[in-house]
Order: C-alpha cells, then structure tokens, then sequence
C-alpha cells in the first residue's frame, strides 16, 4: 500500500524501487480528489500505469513530465473529459470528496470539476455571455450579472473589461482570454479547478499574472495544473507529481520535490538531463 | 542556359496570364447575363408586371403576379420541407453519426445532388401528383424540397465540422451535455455557413423549372389553394419563351430578370444579416 496518497500515516516510507514515492507532510490534509489504481488506454495502447495520486484540498498540484508522459491524459480523466476521445478507456478508481467519479452523472460532474484548456477557447460570444455561460445551460438561480462579476474578479479580468461587457470575447488579448475561460470555469463555483498547460500559449508577462491567479483561487477552489514547464511548477504549486512514460515516478511537496528528489529519474528530469 | 531560362519566364507570364483570364470570364458571365436579361426584360418590367394577371393572347400588358407569387409559395414549401430535413440530418451526421453509417448516408447524399431534376419531378409526380389525382402547390414544393435535402445536409454538415474541437471541448468540461453543447455553441458558431448554404440551396431551386412542369404544372391565374396548380417564374420563362409572340418573349427576359432579381436581393440581406455578430476566427 505503499503508493497511496492519503494522508500518509507515517513520512518513514521506505523508498519503493517498482512504486511512486510519496513523501507526504504529516499533517493531516484532507484530499479533494483521491486517485487509485488508474491505468488508461486508448485503443490497445496503455497510457498510464496504475498510477495513485491524491489532489488535497484549497492546494495546488502540478503534475510535470515530458510531452507524452500522460500528465494531460491524467488531468482529462479528472473530469471524464477522456470519454469524448473513441476507445479511451480508464480503469481503476477517482474519488471526488469520498465519491467515485465514474459513478456520478458525468454533466453533474464537469460542473464540480472545472477545465481550462492549453488555449485559450472562448465562445465566440460576447464577454459577459461566455462567463454565465455555465450559470445559464445549467438553470442557475443565484443573479447572473452578479456572479459573472464576481467570476470575473476572482480571475483578476474585472478592471480591464468591466466596460465593455458586450464586446467580442475574441478582443481581448490571449492572455486575457485565458483568465476568461478562467473565470468561465470559476462562475458554476467548481470544486476542483483543473488547468491543461494554461500558459503555454502566453507570453511572459501574462504568464505571470495567471501564477499569480492561482495562488489566489486556492482560497476559493482546488487546483491541479499540467504544465511543462518546471520553474512554473515550483513557483505556484505545493505538491508536485513526476510522471514518466504513463507511470508516477514521484510525488512530494514541491519544495521537496525539487531541492532533494527521492528517485533519480526525477533529479535527471529536473536537472535538465532530459524532458 | 539561357533560353531555358527566357523559356521559363515566359510560361510563369504565359500561365499568369491564362489564369487571371479565367477569373475574368467567371465574373463575366454573371454580368454578361445579367446585361442581356435588362436588355431585353428590362423594358417590359413596370408596376403592371408585378401586380396584373398574365393577359390573353394578342392583348398587350398584363403582368405575371400569380407567378411571382406561385414561386414564393412554392420555396416557402421547399424551404420548410427539405432545410429541417438537411439540417438535422447534418447534426446527426456531423455529432453522431459512426464511420460507416455518415459515409452510407453522405455518399447516398451525392447522389441524390446528382439525380438530374426531371426525374425528381417524375418521382414526386407518382408519389404526390398521382394519388390526388390534380397538380399541386403542395406537390410543386415537395419535389423543390427533395433538391433541397442534399445540398444542405452536406454543406451543413461542412460547417459543424469545421468548429473547432476546442470550442466543443469547452462546453462539455463546463457540465453542457452533448445536445446542449450543439445548440448553444457548436450551432451559433457555425451559423453563417450554414445560412450561407441553405441560401444556395435556395437559390438553387428557385431556378429549377424542370421538377415543376408535372407537379405544380401552371396556371394562368391566382392558384385557388395550396392543393392546387400555381403558376411559377421559371415555368412561366419555359412557356413563354417557346411561345410564337414577340410580346411574350420579352415577358420572358422580365420574368428572367425578376427572378434574378428576387434571388441576388435574399442573398444580399442575408449576407448583411449574417455580417452581425461574433465570428470565430480562423485559426
């Protein structure tokens, strides 16, 4: 049981050759999402390998790896998005808040579970109607102006376009564009917000400001975000997962992970001697 | 070396040229038409075209107003028969549909576009003519209608696919069923080729005189209900043009022009309608 990712009982687990090493704090956090056992294929091609990992609760966690490691692949199954891809099959277990994902209504699901896509993917709709987008297919009752402002807030987007609410969401810049389909996601008041490599469309000084985002929205969601990139990883998250080739090498807090990683395939990742 | 290169750089301006030619004559031909049609129509349109009965045989004026309005009825059917019909079975084909099933159905959708008009004609003559036993409006719009399913089935189904996977992807991780997903994004996004394309279809019929002959037949006043023969534009060009009058001839080249007319202005609002709103830029 040594790949689990609760809470772990003990932070004395000896370093398992053939499983992930996890090096949980010994403080009790509790776990937003629990994944156990998962292996994935699509087709006749396993993408992922019995892979264990929890997401806890109000924190960040990144999962890194080199292209066509499944750290996408594994982000996707979070909010069954895999089930639009023909012949993608997961097995094994998630567990969203203590309940098994691929038990739910999958459309009840994806408003628990937000998306934020590699690019930016607004509707070509107006700005306000992209954000209570979600609010309005799902019936919402609560005042869509107001939760659209609030959304629009909480994605730090508010100052710049809260007077021109009607316009093109395709005028704004594509970093802008992304923080809307960030606060896109955030205006159903997702459980769990999850990011596909949100900056690798951006330039620099967007980029900063979406890290700076995501450090805020801990307060009011759950985050895991893929992303290529390491330094981004370091900078915004606090557990990260190392994954190669379908498999979780590592699992720690960040810090952790990338001042003394506990396999040597993730100190050669991190090191830059391949990836 | 040398000629080999003079050689070269003339066919590059040979070719050039061949090709700008060629552009020219497409746009010419619409312009040539169109400047034949006013020439020899142009006089005969007035108001009395649009609102008076043909007249008799050797009496001058007269208009053609049954006809024009035949023809509106006539597309109105078509247009509320064959667009849901093509465009939901493009939804299904486009969202759907499995390999097989959309290759079955679009190639079977070719093929209807192939099938010459005559023996679309034939075909609602024996399934909407025969039984009643009288020409109809009805039957006139049926047979339009069948012309219309397979072009905007296919052009539809063009478009819905060419909306983005992302756009898609979007709606669904925000909780959108399938079903949602389509009418409020995949649809709106894609709404002005299919627009685009419902117009062609109906520009494409609205010129079709050979499905009429036997269904609608014609009549030479007000048609006195759906279930009856109407007269319409392209057949009324059909018998007048045949016809041993000079007077009926140039009725001909007017109804020729009203038609074009009526078709370039639905084409034109319509494209200024579909100029609003928010287009999903090419990636």
């Amino acid at each position: 049981m040594h790949a689990t990712v609760r809470p772990a009982v003990s932070v004395k687990i000896p370093p398992v050759v053939t499983g992930a090493i996890n090096r949980e704090p010994a403080s009790a956090l509790s776990m937003r999402m629990t994944i156990s056992k998962v292996n994935f294929f699509y087709g006749a091609k396993q993408t992922l390998f019995d892979v264990n990992l929890g997401i806890a609760t109000n924190k960040v966690t990144s999962l890194i790896g080199p292209s066509g490691c499944g750290k996408s692949t594994l982000l996707r199954t979070l909010n069954r998005m895999h089930e639009t891809v023909r012949g993608a099959r997961l097995e094994g277990e998630i567990l969203l808040d203590g309940q098994n994902i691929l038990a739910q209504d999958v459309t009840a699901h994806r408003r628990r579970v937000g998306m934020v896509f590699q690019r930016p993917n607004p509707f070509p709709k107006s700005i306000f109607d992209n954000v209570a987008y979600g609010l309005k297919i799902n019936g919402s009752k609560t005042p869509i102006a107001e939760a659209v402002e609030k959304s629009l807030r909480h994605s730090a987007l508010w100052d710049e376009v809260k007077d021109h609410l009607h316009k093109s969401a395709y005028e704004l810049s594509g970093g802008q564009q992304q923080r809307l389909c960030i606060a896109r996601a955030l205006a159903v008041e997702p459980e769990v917000l999850l990011l596909d490599e949100p900056c690798s469309a951006l330039d620099p000084i967007s980029t900063a400001k979406i890290e700076e985002l995501l450090v805020q929205l801990k307060d009011i969601c759950t985050i895991a975000i893929v992303t290529h990139n390491m330094q981004q990883a370091a900078r915004v998250s606090d557990f990260t997962a190392f994954l190669l080739t379908g498999q979780l090498i590592e699992f720690s807090p960040t810090p952790q992970l990338f001042t003394t990683p506990g396999d040597p395939r993730t100190e050669a990742y991190i090191t830059g001697r391949f990836g | 070396m040398n000629a080999r290169l003079h050689w070269r750089k003339f066919l590059s301006a040979f070719m050039l040229t061949m090709t700008g030619v060629c552009a020219l004559i497409s746009v010419s031909v619409l312009f040539f038409i169109l400047g034949y049609l006013v020439y020899h129509g142009g006089a005969s349109i007035s108001w009395n075209f649009f609102t008076k009965l043909p007249a008799p045989v050797g009496e001058a004026g007269g208009g053609m107003a049954n006809a024009i309005v035949g023809s509106g009825k006539l597309l109105l059917l078509a247009t509320l028969f064959g667009v849901p019909i093509g465009f939901f079975g493009a939804i299904y084909l486009a969202e759907f549909s499995g390999g097989t099933t959309a290759f079955i159905v679009r190639y079977a959708a070719d093929l209807l576009n192939g099938v010459p008009s005559i023996v679309i004609g034939i075909f609602a003559y024996a399934l909407a003519v025969l039984p009643f036993k009288h020409f109809s409006t009805l039957a006139g719009g049926f047979a339009l209608g069948l012309m219309m399913i397979p072009i905007t089935l296919r052009s539809t189904e063009e478009f819905l696919r060419s909306v983005p996977k992302a756009l898609r992807e979007a709606a669904m991780a925000l909780g959108a069923s399938k079903w949602k997903t389509i009418t409020s994004v995949i649809v709106p996004a894609a709404y002005r080729g299919i627009l685009t394309a419902i117009l062609l279809a109906f520009a494409r019929v609205a010129g079709e005189t050979a499905p009429l002959l036997f269904t609608a037949f014609g009549n030479r006043f007000w048609s006195n209900g759906w279930n009856q023969p109407t007269a319409s534009l392209p057949a009324m060009i059909y018998t007048y043009a045949i016809a041993p009058y000079d007077d009926w001839h140039r009725q001909a080249w007017a109804a020729g022009l009203v038609l074009l007319g009526l078709i370039l202005i639905i084409n034109i609002v319509a494209r200024a309608i579909l100029s609003r709103g928010i287009a999903v830029p090419r990636a």
